[in-house]
């Protein structure tokens, strides 16, 4: 009934729309469909993500400038998966603003070291009786959210809510990427070993 | 779940039930192959979240392997003729 005012009422449904968008994640019935293992683990999501990676990968070629190098491969991996995610969960949204603000954010921090320790060397001796009496679970705590991008701050439900989505996301990345080093590998060597003189004369 | 997030957010970060981690816990417990080969019910969440954080390390290398390969297989090939050999067979 709602999708049929929406589609009649075109400057109504961008409210509506907006208006779903806050209370979607709210409601019980559209979120666990979303996150977790079956968004990441049908075929067809998987065979999207290999095409947008291999467009991505050939428009890297493309400029010669850097050529493919492992980091920039492993980057636009990162971005496509990040995109694919559509901005509905917490370590896709870091990846794709951590690269615009990767320099800024290394400057800061080390203004912020600096500052740090000019203040902190006086009081020092106050306060690591403290900071060692973490429980060890909270310490694996820590390290879980180093491990997942941009999750440092975040409660612990909802970093293991991310942390679920991130390990699923990363599994699908994995298979894609094996499965298009497979594919590549018999691409060169079927044309290495059949099409040399062809691609050639295509060439001249 | 909803109303389980909603009080959360209302107790602050420092009251989460028990109960809420467990079932989270077990959750992730369903993800890790090696807990999941194990079979046995009473891991605890310490061994869970340690191997979480091996898991995804594991993954991470995993990818940069395989960047590493595809790097590599992308300079040596003709990029048009590779594009089109996978697009070809992703489509059947």
């Amino acid at each position: 009934m709602a999708e049929s005012s929406s589609i009649s009422n075109p400057d109504a449904n961008s409210n509506l729309s907006r208006k779903r968008r806050k209370i979607e994640p709210k409601t019980p019935a559209g979120a666990p469909t979303e996150t977790g293992r079956p968004r990441w683990q049908n075929d067809v999501e998987q065979q999207i993500y290999s095409l947008k990676l291999v467009d991505a990968l050939c428009h890297l070629r493309r400029p010669d400038s850097a050529a493919a190098t492992s980091r920039a491969v492993r980057n636009a991996a990162d971005q496509v998966l990040a995109v694919s995610a559509r901005g509905k969960t917490r370590w896709s949204r870091a990846i794709l603003t951590g690269r615009l603000s990767l320099r800024l954010a290394h400057i800061n921090k080390k203004h912020k070291k600096a500052a740090k320790r000019a203040a902190v060397g006086e009081s020092r001796t106050k306060k690591p009786a403290v900071q060692k009496k973490l429980p060890p679970l909270e310490k694996k705590v820590k390290v879980l959210s180093r491990l997942v991008p941009g999750c440092r701050k975040v409660s612990l439900p909802n970093l293991l809510e991310e942390t679920t989505d991130y390990i699923a996301a990363l599994e699908m990345q994995v298979k894609a990427m094996t499965f298009l080093t497979g594919l590549l590998n018999g691409a060169v060597s079927s044309s290495a070993a059949a099409g040399g003189d062809s691609s050639l004369a295509d060439r001249g | 779940m909803s109303s389980r997030r909603s009080r959360s957010r209302q107790s602050g970060a420092s009251r989460i039930s028990d109960d809420q981690i467990a079932d989270l816990v077990s959750r992730l417990q369903q993800l890790i192959p090696e807990i999941r080969n194990r079979r046995s019910d009473k891991v605890s969440a310490s061994k869970v979240l340690q191997e979480t954080c091996n898991y995804i390390r594991s993954l991470h290398r995993e990818v940069d392997d395989l960047s590493d390969r595809l790097s590599e297989l992308l300079e040596s090939t003709d990029s048009d003729s590779a594009q089109a050999a996978i697009i070809r067979s992703l489509l059947m």
